[in-house]
């Protein structure tokens, strides 16, 4: 048994929102990539500019974007792990409270239906995955709502296949069209149940940029719909060109006989993560 | 940067020959006033033009960009790139009937938007979503003039100098995105 204390969880969470300050490693590498190969114009307008706003934003403590997200954590708790002094999600959204306020990111969470805002950008999102061990294992994902507007369920009929699965990632895609910011990143989650495929989607996006799944089958499939997404010609902010997406990443878990579910939850370019272990 | 191009600096409010003047695709480095607004208060403009009060600025020749700014404990802004344009669009047509000469956000706009924009000679300018951190540098001042209440989707006037957009819908109805060139 480890005991972890509430004080412990809000220090941490206040640290690693500062990543919303910051464009992951991987996704740096990729739109460089991107911007050498890019042969439209505006599209190259489009990339450069990411790719100064990514220096500067990290030079001066700004806000890669202004939509500093949602705040969403991954959890893995380990069964072993007591925590003192109050919960798991009260101290996370304590954690983000004080570390959205004091990072100058913005409060963007409100009441659905009568739109007042909370004005501390709480709650938080939590997906805990209980474990066996003795650590907590938290990854944050700052999500944008450009590209969360932009997720798609299908719940496609089995007879379809991998194939379908494909069509539907692409269609997707060239749906959302210019509004999720591309260059974007692409979680899909294929199979559970219609909650546990957009948790499958969104939870691919923690991967590296454009590391591939470690299933052959998936990479293959993830390969196909990066060359098709990428021939759509949407191009960087919907200004034509040749990277529409930086990367595909595909997830699966099991399903039901009588159905093929897919996800898909759409990063924006700007690509934010932080991690934490205790 | 080798791969910025040539940019033709723009004033805000923008005159009507200078809308006039511009062509889709063309880059600007824009300067002078802006109004901010997004989705909350475009609802409440919206409302209160339709029940015939009194909208809260001034919208001739106006120039109003889709931003809900972040900011930090002093009040400088910490992020200031463009919204989603298209959550917009049931509003922005009454809008540019009143006045508005451009629009400054992200993403496609609809038909409605892309008539209203020909019907009064406007302009549609976007800016990169993604880019918080430069859009925060260009801003010289910015001042809450109508319901600050809403926090971050206030109305606020902005001061901005040399901010680089690109003609997104010229005058012409003539547009830089990929779907209208096919």
């Amino acid at each position: 048994m480890k005991e972890i204390s509430f004080g412990e969880i809000v220090a941490a969470v206040r640290e690693c929102v500062k990543a919303c300050g910051r464009l992951t490693p991987s996704a740096k590498c990729a739109l460089e990539e991107s911007l050498k190969k890019e042969s439209s114009p505006a599209a190259r307008f489009a990339l450069s500019m990411l790719a100064e706003n990514a220096a500067t934003a990290e030079r001066e403590g700004l806000a890669l974007c202004q939509d500093t997200g949602m705040a969403v954590f991954f959890v893995r708790l380990g069964q072993e792990v007591h925590i003192t002094g109050g919960t798991l999600p009260d101290a996370v959204d304590e954690g983000v409270r004080l570390g959205y306020a004091e990072c100058g990111w913005r409060a963007s969470v409100l009441d659905p239906l009568t739109r007042v805002n909370t004005k501390d950008n709480t709650p938080a999102i939590l997906h805990v995955e209980l474990v066996a061990g003795e650590s907590l294992v938290m990854d944050f994902l700052p999500k944008g709502f450009g590209s969360e507007n932009m997720s798609r369920l299908f719940m496609l009929t089995p007879s379809v296949g991998i194939k379908g699965v494909e069509d539907s990632v692409v269609e997707a895609v060239r749906l959302a069209g210019a509004n999720p910011c591309p260059p974007v990143i692409v979680g899909v989650g294929i199979g559970g149940t219609a909650e546990k495929a957009m948790e499958t989607a969104k939870k691919q996006l923690l991967r590296p940029v454009g590391e591939p799944s470690p299933d052959p089958d998936l990479a293959a499939l993830e390969k196909r719909c990066l060359e098709r997404i990428n021939a759509l010609g949407i191009g960087a902010q919907g200004f034509g060109g040749d990277t529409t997406a930086l990367a595909v990443h595909c997830g699966k878990f099991p399903t039901h006989i009588a159905s093929l579910p897919v996800a898909i939850n759409i990063q924006c370019n700007a690509m934010r993560l932080g991690h934490i272990e205790l | 940067m080798n791969s910025m191009p040539d940019f033709k600096p723009i004033t805000s409010p923008i005159s009507e020959e200078d809308a006039k003047a511009l062509r889709a695709g063309d880059y600007l480095l824009l300067s002078g006033e802006l109004f901010t607004a997004r989705d909350a208060a475009h609802k409440r403009m919206y409302e209160a033009k339709t029940s015939g009060a009194a909208l809260p600025v001034k919208t001739e020749g106006a120039s109003i960009f889709y931003v809900g700014p972040c900011f930090d404990k002093d009040g400088r802004p910490t992020g200031a790139g463009p919204t989603t344009s298209g959550r917009m669009d049931a509003y922005a047509p009454l809008l540019y009937d009143c006045g508005v000469r451009a629009t400054i956000g992200k993403g496609d706009r609809s038909p409605a938007v892309y008539d209203a924009i020909k019907r009064n000679g406007a302009l549609y300018l976007c800016a990169i979503g993604g880019a918080g951190a430069l859009y925060a540098k260009a801003i010289l001042s910015l001042e809450t003039v109508a319901y600050p209440e809403l926090g971050t989707e206030a109305v606020r006037k902005m001061r901005v100098k040399d901010m680089p957009v690109i003609v997104g819908i010229d005058s012409l109805g003539k547009s830089i995105f990929a779907s209208h060139k096919s």
